[in-house]
């Protein structure tokens, strides 16, 4: 399959390694990766945010990059901006779109996954040939779980990781606090949730903590990173992408020489 | 001319429809559980499994046992003055040997303080809730009747059990006062946590009939 | 004027400025800051909230039509409203010919003005009332204090709440934010008489209210309630309670004054069944509430000999005006949204302001009360009080989508400002986002900025305003040397993804097994 490949503008620029992570993972299992270089960001944020109308040329450019009829999927390892562009792209383009950009999105939004769907519903796989020798919790990430409903599919392809040491999360559905601007928004309640949630995380002495999402896990990552725990997260391709030929290799940090 | 407030009211709903778009409301698909049936022997465990969940006591005989059994349980609970409504069957209390008195609408509400308890039959009951449903018929008295005295008393005929809840209203004529009961009153104010026993009875006593 | 007059529908108007308990004093961060400092309150909170949400799943899994249910409550809801003049007319009709009497009410003023004009006529100076979110709203009690009249909150909770002068923080538990040991303290302080040795066992606290309440049920006259349900076909009212002090109120006085919201009615009896099954499994948990009374009209010989129906609007029109945000009508109060969400339970329910916290008061609150009626108006805040984390949506057992109104109220919100920082700011990143030559600059700068921010161990562990929060608890990682982009253009890339290819297709080593093979598992 030609696989168009979104990397999400906070995957670009800040979180490269779980979207080169995943052009790996799609290129291993046969497929052809396909990066629209036109391609920036989703919105997500200006709609979450109340703003519909600013993002409209960006959901013009996603349905334009990807409109592609020879791309059979596009993949994005964000459930969150998966769900943007399926749920929210739509309502953007019915109030102040047009006709072509209505039918665009249409297209586009019907092949278009979050990567654990894409895994399981599309390649028809969850043993990927992974292998990681390491404790991991996961993270199921509110889009992921209650707007893309991808259910239990992040954790079937976990499971069948080689040599994963897989605990489950206490209270593992509930938000991390993250929620794009709220974090910032509404600072002290994003606070006080991702406080338990770190609690959490540690408490199933994890090497890391995995999601779907980056934008998630930059959020945890940075709660666990405040209080210097050991404990990293790692976005669910990466780990996925690990080998034994290629295994991943945790970055030195100072909590890491513990 | 001044438009009344029933005016202006229906008014903005008008405006308000016709500004939030004319698209009719699909039909209500009703796809849940109705029309259920269950043998006797079932409806009457699931019954008894939710009261006794609810901490009510349960009692079941045959009808030819009702005036033992009803006095059996107003003794288990010191009940020494009943009132009962006025249609209630005079043979149900032939083995009670405390004070009864008939209901009359003409005696002030706040005066039935003064039962220790209250014997009524019941219109239907939902066995899947546990719940008792009294429509005010000769038999169930005032809604006060079976409200203001400490023990209650219900009897409960597993003809009149029903599966569960769309069976149940199914059968209601809703002009009659209905109070639907299960189990005593409690309450759950304070950290969640449920106590039963507040401003309704504090003990449901339910005695089902099984060949009624 | 209306559309009959003049052929143009004019918008409704929001529940009058400055009056009831729609708005708070405070924004929502503002508010939160000082309660997430409260110890006690988010402990309070967390075992409630925590022991609720697993009762619900319990009694809502045990069904296996709750999803036909919900979908039922959900379309009865939305086919209601398209019908609400015609079955407000036809309940009117039926509550008058079973012998009450309906009032209509514009705002909550006028309900208040209402209610109080008919207990002051039964002569009475005081009034029972059971608990009622309409009344609540409306400012009722406190109306009735200014007239001189007296009213009694007999469920436990709103009693607690008002022998403390606190104000209700949860739809069906308004005291949730006190534990036992507060209770007791606001007990032996402010009942009349009661035991000065009165311990803290919450079956003791429960006595010791009804030994309050139960001279007041045998003597006061009338009685104001609020309405679950309102069947039009019928002129049927219900309300859904479990204490008994519902029962006392509806059936004790000479006089009942019920005040309901115009969305609470129904078409038809039958409705209820879905009703009776959606509402309490969803709020208590319980399979059934202990106590649901339902009355049509004056029985004789049963009850209040004199019945009032006042049909409330107070902004609901103006919510119903909206095609997106109508759907906060359909709530039936329940409070499932409020035990699931996680900012609920952190900042609690006085955070909102309003008599309706958590996720649909956030929804509600403003489409009744609007959010630009003030400069900074607090209720402004309220759609933003929320991650769109989408646990609200799934326990809705009416299905109402509230993190899409949740958004859509937002967009409103920013349509209606003007040229904020903001705004400006959100439009000049879709500038730069849509532009991909432009994007890459962009990175650029961000990535050796936020480089030259964090320093040698790589995170940014202090930003400015208004970016300060994250960073008072939280790091950012600084932006890589590379992006995605770059390295995939790079030879490096290239040769990672043919490296790649070439061990997916090599035999044998790691070869990946397909679910079409294997079956599923």
């Amino acid at each position: 399959m030609r696989i168009g490949l979104f990397a999400t503008c906070l995957g670009d620029t800040l979180f490269p390694d779980a979207v080169r992570a995943t052009a790996i993972l799609i290129a291993r299992l046969g497929h052809e990766v396909v990066f629209p270089p036109g391609q920036t960001c989703c919105g997500q944020m200006h709609v979450n945010t109340g703003y519909q109308r600013e993002p409209v040329p960006l959901v013009r450019k996603f349905a334009e990059q990807f409109g592609d009829p020879s791309i059979d999927a596009v993949v994005l390892p964000s459930g969150s901006c998966a769900g943007s562009v399926r749920h929210q792209h739509p309502l953007v383009a019915e109030r102040y779109g047009d006709a072509a950009l209505r039918d665009g999105v249409e297209t586009v939004r019907a092949k278009t996954y979050e990567l654990s769907e894409l895994l399981v519903d599309v390649l028809g796989v969850t043993d990927v040939g992974a292998y990681f020798p390491h404790r991991v919790t996961y993270h199921p990430t509110c889009h992921s779980l209650r707007m893309l409903r991808v259910g239990d599919k992040p954790l079937r392809l976990l499971r069948a990781v080689d040599s994963i040491d897989l605990v489950e999360l206490p209270e593992a559905d509930a938000c991390c606090g993250f929620g794009g601007t709220f974090a910032v928004k509404n600072a002290d309640t994003s606070g006080a949730m991702l406080q338990d949630k770190v609690r959490n995380v540690l408490s199933t002495g994890a090497d890391a903590c995995t999601a779907g999402d980056s934008s998630c896990l930059m959020h945890i990552g940075g709660g666990l990173s405040r209080i210097r725990s050991g404990t990293r997260t790692l976005h669910l391709a990466q780990i996925l992408a690990s080998t034994r030929t290629s295994p991943h290799a945790f970055p030195k940090t100072e909590a890491a020489t513990r | 001319m001044t438009t009344t407030a029933r005016e202006t009211v229906l008014g903005r709903i008008r405006d308000a429809l016709a500004l939030s778009g004319p698209e009719p409301a699909p039909a209500v698909p009703r796809a849940y559980r109705t029309g259920r049936s269950l043998p006797d022997r079932e409806r009457l465990d699931l019954l008894v499994d939710r009261l006794v969940d609810y901490r009510a006591t349960v009692r079941t005989c045959t009808a030819d046992r009702t005036a033992e059994v009803i006095a059996e349980a107003l003794h288990a609970h010191g009940a020494r003055r009943i009132g009962v409504p006025a249609g209630l069957d005079e043979a149900w209390l032939a083995r009670y040997d405390g004070e009864v008195r008939r209901d009359d609408a003409d005696v002030p509400a706040p005066r039935l303080a003064a039962l220790d308890g209250v014997v009524t039959a019941s219109a239907v009951t939902c066995a899947e809730t546990g719940t008792i449903f009294l429509d005010g018929s000769p038999d169930q008295g005032r809604r006060a009747l079976s409200l203001v005295p400490d023990l209650h008393v219900c009897v409960v005929d597993l003809s009149s059990v029903v599966v569960g809840v769309p069976e149940a209203v199914a059968r209601l004529v809703p002009e009659r006062p209905t109070t639907l009961i299960s189990g005593p009153s409690a309450t759950s104010d304070i950290e969640l946590e449920r106590v039963e026993g507040v401003h309704g009875p504090r003990t449901l006593d339910v005695v089902i009939r099984t060949d009624a | 004027m209306s559309s009959t007059f003049l052929g143009m529908p004019a918008a409704p108007p929001r529940s009058p400025y400055g009056t009831g308990n729609l708005r708070g004093e405070r924004k929502f961060p503002k508010a939160a800051h000082d309660e997430l400092r409260n110890e006690q309150l988010r402990r309070n909170l967390r075992k409630a909230t925590h022991s609720i949400r697993a009762k619900r799943l319990a009694v809502t899994s045990e069904l296996p039509d709750w999803e036909p249910l919900r979908d039922a409550g959900a379309a009865i809801k939305a086919a209601t409203m398209d019908r609400l003049p015609e079955l407000l007319e036809q309940l009117e009709r039926k509550v008058t010919e079973q012998g009450g009497t309906v009032h209509w009410a514009r705002d909550g003023v006028e309900a208040n003005e209402i209610v109080t004009r008919l207990v002051k006529e039964t002569g009475s100076d005081e009034v029972i009332k059971v608990k009622s979110m309409a009344t609540q709203e409306t400012g009722l009690n406190e109306h009735l204090e200014n007239q001189g009249v007296t009213a009694y909150e007999t469920d436990l909770a709103e009693l607690i709440v008002q022998l403390a002068h606190d104000k209700p923080s949860h739809i069906l538990v308004p005291a949730i934010h006190r534990n036992r040991d507060e209770i007791r303290d606001i007990f032996r302080s402010a009942i009349p008489g009661v035991d000065p040795e009165l311990d803290s066992v919450p079956a003791h606290l429960a006595a010791a209210a009804r030994a309050y309440l139960r001279e007041k049920f045998m003597t006061v006259p009338v009685a104001v309630s609020g309405a679950n349900f309102g069947i039009a076909e019928t002129g049927t009212l219900s309300v859904v309670e479990s204490e008994g002090n519902g029962r006392m109120c509806l059936t004790m006085p000479k006089t009942l004054i019920t005040v309901m919201g115009i969305e609470k009615v129904l078409p038809r009896y039958q409705d209820l069944e879905v009703f009776l099954q959606l509402l309490p499994r969803s709020s208590t948990g319980e399979r059934m509430n202990p106590y649901t009374s339902m009355w049509t009209g004056v029985t004789p010989g049963d009850g209040p000999q004199e019945f009032h129906l006042v049909l409330l609007d107070n902004g609901r029109t103006a919510a119903l005006a909206d095609r997106i945000g109508r759907q906060a009508l359909h709530c039936i109060r329940c409070s499932a949204c409020l035990n699931v969400c996680p900012v609920y339970e952190r900042a609690g329910g006085h955070a909102y302001g309003s008599t309706y916290p958590g996720p649909i008061g956030a929804v509600l609150t403003p489409q009744l009360a609007g959010m630009d009626a003030a400069k900074n108006d607090p209720n402004s805040s309220l759609p933003y009080a929320s991650s769109l984390c989408g646990a609200c949506f799934d326990a809705c057992p009416v299905k109402i989508d509230i993190p899409s109104l949740l958004v859509e109220l937002r967009h409103q919100h920013t349509e209606q400002a003007r040229a904020t920082a903001e705004k400006l700011a959100m439009k000049a990143a879709a500038t730069v986002m849509s532009r991909p030559g432009l994007f890459t600059a962009a990175q650029k700068a961000a990535g050796t900025g936020g480089r030259v921010v964090a320093g040698r161990d790589r995170k940014i562990s202090r930003l400015p305003a208004p970016f300060d929060g994250w960073t008072d608890t939280r790091d950012l990682p600084a932006p890589p040397r590379r992006t995605f982009r770059s390295w995939l253009a790079s030879a490096e890339g290239a040769a990672a993804l043919r490296a790649a290819a070439e061990e997916g297709a090599r035999p044998g080593a790691d070869t990946v097994r397909h679910d079409h093979e294997e079956g599923n598992r």
